[in-house]
């Protein structure tokens, strides 16, 4: 059995001996270097640009303005590409801009022999600006006089749906309504390794892209429509990458680099971004305000939840409404049995884009409901688990939206197990009726997400095994390996199910679009669910044609076999082996007369979508003069249904845990409100947590088995972000009483709310 | 553009180099074949090029190539032998503190740093983030990247 084990992570020893190659580790000779020349302004229009004195740089070969570049408006969510019209995403930039519209956009490049002088051309190529006015905030983004930052005006979209009953009508049944106003900062991913890309031409018509993309076949289909090229020219190749967290679920850089060694008649071009640009001109998470209303009976009945959610998507649409749209739909799966009504709103703004980040607007909604689920908890009086206990979804309860039923639930058995883990019981009675400076607090918040995006998108993957001569498998997948795992999970799987050691199968972790069967890519805590079915088949095809070739070899019949630890075994009585495999594989490949190279290629549609759950527990103390927050012990608890590999499963956690504490307590991009100039864009000043940071993170685990899922298995990848930054406020707001409704809570926040609520 | 000549071990291996005196040890690393070396920001905030100058962890990216000369380096790439894998290294395959990788050659050289400066004493966990706070990880959030460390040093008990 592979599956459930912890075997050593496919790329491990790659990673630790340096071995493993990012994009920036490929260097081709004559490679030429390209840099952005980007506004200074928030928003306006160029009035002129010069670039004489940059041409005139020896070393620099050329420069493009938005003169130069295809009169083609393209949108760069990595989406699939969708046959219905209205679901297709907002196409609304061209490569480079004459109407600048955030601080940071690019009017022009600069191609040269070296990154540095590339660099300083970039300086000097002279634009004069028309300036705008520029609108930051929500409320600045949707005045009535407010700038028009595209031609249709500031709001993308808006959505709403009222599910399981009428809101009114369940309002007026509660006993308790609370209400309560919510923001979430721009935060951004903060992947180790920048966005960069490189591309060539290996003939008149062929482009090869290298990026590091978490969605090389999505990324293939983009950089063709922003060019207006047959997508089947474009080749795109993704080795490993360094993190991306739904950063490069979206195509930043690959149209221009295609472009740019289009225009150099083919020479490899490279674009790498610094972490000063990736922080402002890559993607960042939405920032929302939103209004919630929670109603519920004094004997603890949820009644309805009432969200209205305004979402900020910056200068370009990017992912834009698809990510409240998402949060909200996703979020339906955790109280099921009561009313949900939920509005969204996303606009535009002259601040950076933002685009899918890991957990993709659940973070946002969930921060909301699980802080009102808090307050309408205090205010009938009842414990805060014990209330969510009696409203969260058990196993089949049907999902009113989606009006699917729920066949694997464990977020009742998650909440037990993290209330016993935390001591939750005791330490309430403990932490009751705090006076002092410094004050305990226990918080609890719980999420539903889901695995993939069906039906909404469609779920497609790939798989193809190919027996070696040596008996060892060969596995490729459209699916992206970016950190989380994934290729050794999918070994595990293949493993599992074709009866070969785990260390017999090689996955070939580079995407290549012109070989790597079809997927979408590594986003949407997709890949593990939907990827698993293309695997399973692919292995039974591929063990079906072994036994076969055994059957003409020996001439037993094949029913009577199978495959156990590599090698042909009687079925009934496995310690008798018939043959090894690499003896199978070799006559397979080399006898004259029988055989073939054995292979399977699967493609797969998944049609269902599991949802996950979890959730957290915080024991803080908060010291009030200080206004600083110390987690003394955090847990998240999951159910990701059958857990494939504990050891990365529980790595998935700790780093969504690592992250949420960043967003609950320190990020925030800082972007003035007046020029839309963003204030830290660095990695000193935009403060994700270092090692002294982060508390000890702890996660368990509810191992449900969930029907639909090939493995019983579902989504883990972004789930541990969502609920440890809810969890944190309702910790505080135990500890001192005082409701911080926005994060991050930073000590400049938590004094305004401390003085404003007179502890101090 | 002035150039120098500098000579250093990298790897116990011997290189001498012409270089640009502007270029940092990190392109110059790179450029070698150490791409170990990664660059996540370029300014030393985020330890992805720590390499071992003298045994001293250093950001390769803000170190410049002309102080390594006549210095010893060492870089992730030479720390695993006849295909066995240094302690710090094996730690991390076994703890799971592996990721996307890009910070783990620069954490690998400065948990050996680390390692080799508390060889004879006991460690608190404290200490071991402490003396990793350069190296930014944005995969795991650090919990497993401790719990290697803690496989490899004399962990003392906490208070």
């Amino acid at each position: 059995m592979a599956v459930g084990k912890s075997p050593v992570r496919k790329d491990a020893v790659a990673k630790v001996t340096g071995k493993a190659r990012y994009t920036d580790d490929f260097i081709m000779p004559g490679m030429l270097h390209a840099k952005y020349v980007r506004s200074p302004v928030g928003h306006g229009i160029v009035k002129s640009l010069d670039a004489k004195e940059a041409l005139a740089l020896p070393g620099v070969e050329a420069v493009f303005t938005y003169e130069d570049v295809p009169d083609i408006v393209y949108a760069t969510a990595g989406h699939p590409f969708s046959l219905e019209v209205d679901h297709q995403d907002v196409a609304d930039r061209k490569l480079l801009t004459k109407h600048v519209r955030y601080h940071g956009d690019e009017v022009a490049i600069v191609v040269a022999r070296d990154p540095l002088t590339a660099e300083e051309a970039a300086r000097k190529v002279k634009v004069e600006y028309e300036e705008f006015p520029v609108c930051v905030t929500h409320e600045a983004a949707l005045a009535h006089d407010a700038p028009k930052i595209h031609a249709g005006g500031n709001v993308i979209k808006s959505h709403s749906f009222e599910v399981g009953g009428n809101l009114d009508q369940a309002l007026s049944e509660s006993d308790v309504v609370v209400e309560g106003e919510f923001k979430t900062p721009v935060v951004q991913h903060c992947h180790m390794e920048n966005h960069t890309a490189y591309a060539y031409m290996d003939d008149h018509e062929h482009i090869v892209v290298v990026s590091s993309t978490q969605i090389p076949h999505i990324c293939r289909r983009i950089v063709g429509e922003a060019l207006g090229i047959s997508w089947g020219r474009v080749r795109v190749i993704k080795p490993y990458i360094g993190g991306g967290f739904g950063n490069k679920q979206d195509v930043v850089l690959e149209p221009m680099a295609a472009f740019l060694t289009m225009k150099m008649d083919g020479a490899p071009v490279k674009l790498e971004l610094n972490r000063e640009e990736c922080l402002v001109s890559t993607r960042t998470r939405h920032s929302t305000k939103s209004r919630c209303r929670i109603g519920a009976t004094r004997d603890g009945a949820l009644k309805g939840i009432d969200l209205d959610l305004v979402s900020n998507t910056g200068a370009y649409a990017s992912h834009g409404h698809s990510i409240p749209s998402a949060g909200g739909a996703k979020s339906v799966n955790l109280y099921p049995r009561n009313v949900v009504k939920y509005s969204a709103l996303t606009h535009y703004a002259n601040i950076p884009s933002a685009g899918a980040m890991r957990a993709y607007g659940s973070p946002q909604v969930i921060f909301a409901i699980e802080s009102a689920m808090e307050d309408a908890a205090r205010a009938i009086g009842m414990d805060s688990v014990d209330f969510r206990i009696r409203n969260v979804a058990r196993e089949q309860d049907v999902n009113p939206l989606s009006q699917k039923k729920i066949s694997s639930a464990g977020i009742c058995e998650c909440l037990e197990k993290g209330r016993k883990m935390i001591g939750w019981d005791e330490k309430r009675k403990q932490y009751a009726d705090q006076t002092g400076d410094v004050r305990r607090g226990l918080g609890v918040a719980c999420f539903s997400y889901g695995s993939g995006t069906y039906p909404v998108c469609v779920e497609i993957a790939g798989c193809r095994l190919i027996l070696n001569q040596d008996g060892s498998v060969h596995m490729q997948l459209g699916a992206t390996e970016i950190g989380q795992g994934s290729d050794t999970a999918f070994a595990q799987m293949a493993a599992e199910t074709l009866g070969v050691d785990y260390d017999k199968i090689h996955v070939v972790s580079t995407q290549d679009t012109d070989v790597s069967p079809f997927d979408t890519g590594a986003y949407a805590s997709r890949q593990s669910y939907v990827v698993a079915p293309a695997i399973r088949k692919a292995a039974l095809e591929l063990k079906r044609k072994i036994l076969g070739h055994v059957r003409e070899m020996t001439g037993k019949a094949a029913e009577g076999m199978t495959i156990a630890g590599g090698k042909i075994v009687n079925q009934n009585r496995p310690e008798r082996v018939v043959l090894d495999l690499a003896e199978v594989a070799i006559d397979a490949y080399y006898h004259k007369q029988r055989g073939g190279q054995l292979t399977a290629d699967v493609s797969h549609k998944t049609r269902t979508n599991a949802p996950s759950y979890g959730c957290t527990f915080v024991d803080l103390e908060v010291d009030v003069p200080m206004c600083k927050v110390k987690i003394n012990q955090i847990i998240n608890v999951h159910d990701a249904g059958v857990i494939i590999h504990p050891l990365l499963a529980e790595g998935q956690v700790h780093g969504g845990m690592g992250m949420a504490v960043g967003m609950a307590l320190f990020e925030e991009l800082l972007i003035d409100p007046k020029s839309g100039w963003v204030h830290n864009s660095n990695l000193l000043d935009y403060k994700i947590p270092t090692f002294v940071d982060i508390p000890n993170l702890e996660c368990a685990f509810v191992e449900t088995v969930e029907p639909t899922s090939a493995y019983g298995h579902k989504s883990l990848g972004e789930p541990p972000i969502i609920s440890p930054a809810p969890a944190i406020r309702n910790a505080i707001l135990d500890a001192t009483g005082v409701a911080v409704n926005e994060a991050p809570m930073t000590p400049k926040v938590l004094f305004r709310h401390f003085s404003q609520a007179g502890i101090i | 553009m002035q150039k120098q000549t500098i000579s250093l071990t990298v790897n116990d291996k011997k290189f001498t180099l012409d270089i640009d005196v502007r270029q940092s040890l990190a392109d110059v690393l790179r450029k070698q074949g150490f791409t170990s070396v990664k660059q996540g920001c370029g300014v030393g905030e985020c330890g992805a090029c720590t390499v071992l100058v003298d045994d001293m962890a250093v950001d390769s990216c803000i170190y410049l190539a002309v102080w390594a000369d006549n210095k010893k380096v060492r870089t992730t790439e030479g720390e695993c032998r006849n295909g066995k894998l240094s302690p710090v290294q094996q730690a991390y395959v076994d703890a799971g503190a592996v990721q996307c990788g890009f910070c783990t050659p620069g954490l690998v050289m400065t948990t050996t740093s680390f390692l080799e400066r508390n060889r004879d004493r006991k460690v608190t966990r404290e200490e071991i983030r402490t003396g990793h706070a350069g190296n930014l990880c944005r995969c795991t959030g650090y919990e497993t990247i401790v719990k290697a460390v803690e496989k490899i040093v004399d962990v003392a008990e906490e208070e």
